[in-house]
């Protein structure tokens, strides 16, 4: 039925948030510095602009890149090690 | 429409306020609530004691032995550590203090922040009172944020959710939990989305995170009024009072974010050229226009 659909669309659940949370961290944990980001202009050295009152929104961007990095690279082994370990037992 | 400002750039108290205001808190102005949860401990403790006094002195019952009276009261003292420790590490992850001031509500303050979430448009003064540097208690600002209203207004959304369903034969029980789990997660990734913009706009704010989900939890006023509308009035009555809720929602998130985020010359009505101000000023009208965005998304498909 089609309000089935609807809903079925609609029902967005907690463990698909934390399912998107883990995969979007992923990405950004992926990025490599030297390959990647310094190829395209995005590397760190080049975030640090000048050292003015008004970073910039592609400075606070390359920022948030720089220290997701490294904040979360041991917590998402632990996160992704976990995940593998449910979905090889439970399916 | 003109804001003006105080003459004197500090918010006063009205004299009518100050006056209810010993009336309802007998013990120092600091404290947001009356605290009763310890006034009955001790009464309780001297009740039981008393009571097993005389009980105790027959020599009959297991309350006389030694040993169980220092079992109990090791029990005793057990459960107390116990609920310290609990009381200081929960503090660490929940501010609980923080968040009763969010709760400091009475029914003056919500009657009229319900009529200014409908009708934002003859208000005037919307900065919000401090007192020596902290913001007054919703209770005695009609400015300031609270959570009882988001809250409550949540829940309610939920309920009415299901009895729109209901009225068309499309209910099941476990409908009301997916809703609440959906709602509550288009909830958290606009809050998250707010977060993230703000940060990157560099915006140096008081806005709380906290802040933040009361003014995204204003909204459900205005789809539980749509929706209600829907079901007594059918199809006609729900546009033209989303459409009226919509256009309040999206006026007041902008007189309330404009003097948060703005910078002060901005915020007062003066032009202020720069692309920062500018930026700033995008920034407020997009996370107002996306209330109305998320009201039509979340009720749409209760309305038939």
């Amino acid at each position: 039925m089609a309000w089935q659909a609807k809903t079925a669309n609609m029902a967005f659940t907690l463990y698909a948030l934390i399912q998107t949370a883990v995969l979007f961290t992923n990405a950004i944990a992926v990025l490599h510095e030297e390959r990647f980001l310094s190829k395209i202009g995005w590397g760190a050295e080049q975030g640090i602009g000048g050292f003015g009152d008004d970073p910039g929104i592609k400075a606070q961007l390359l920022n948030l890149i720089r220290s997701v990095r490294t904040v979360m690279r041991v917590p998402l082994i632990i996160v992704n090690s976990v995940c593998i370990l449910l979905l090889l037992l439970f399916g | 429409v003109s804001n003006y400002p105080n003459p004197l750039g500090i918010c006063i108290l009205e004299s009518n306020v100050r006056m209810r205001n010993p009336a309802m808190d007998s013990s120092e102005p600091g404290q947001l609530f009356d605290d009763t949860s310890t006034s009955a401990g001790p009464q309780g403790a001297g009740h039981s004691g008393l009571d097993k006094g005389p009980v105790a002195y027959t020599g009959q019952t297991v309350l006389s032995d030694p040993m169980s009276n220092l079992a109990m009261a090791y029990g005793s003292s057990l459960a107390s550590q116990g609920k310290e420790m609990m009381d200081k590490n929960l503090d660490r992850f929940i501010p609980v203090s923080k968040l009763k001031y969010y709760f400091a509500v009475d029914t003056l303050y919500v009657g009229k922040k319900l009529g200014l979430l409908v009708f934002p448009y003859m208000h005037e003064n919307w900065e919000v009172c401090y007192q020596q540097d902290t913001p007054v208690a919703p209770r005695f600002d009609v400015n300031a944020p609270d959570l009882y209203i988001p809250a409550m207004a949540f829940i309610t959304y939920i309920l009415v959710a299901g009895l729109a369903l209901g009225t068309q034969n499309r209910f099941s029980p476990e409908f009301l939990g997916m809703q609440a789990s959906s709602a509550l997660v288009w909830l958290i990734i606009e809050v998250l989305a707010v977060l993230l913009s703000l940060y990157l706009v560099t915006v140096n704010t008081d806005l709380t995170t906290i802040d933040l989900v009361a003014f995204s939890g204003y909204k459900y006023v205005g789809m539980i009024v749509g929706v209600l509308a829907g079901l007594l009035f059918g199809k006609t009555g729900y546009y033209l009072a989303l459409l009226w809720c919509c256009a309040s929602i999206f006026v007041f998130m902008i007189r309330t974010l404009r003097l948060k985020i703005l910078s002060e010359a901005a915020a007062e009505g003066m032009i202020v050229r720069g692309a920062k101000n500018q930026l700033r000023m995008y920034l407020t009208m997009a996370i107002a226009a996306a209330q109305p965005v998320f009201m039509y998304w979340l009720t749409f498909h209760l309305v038939r």
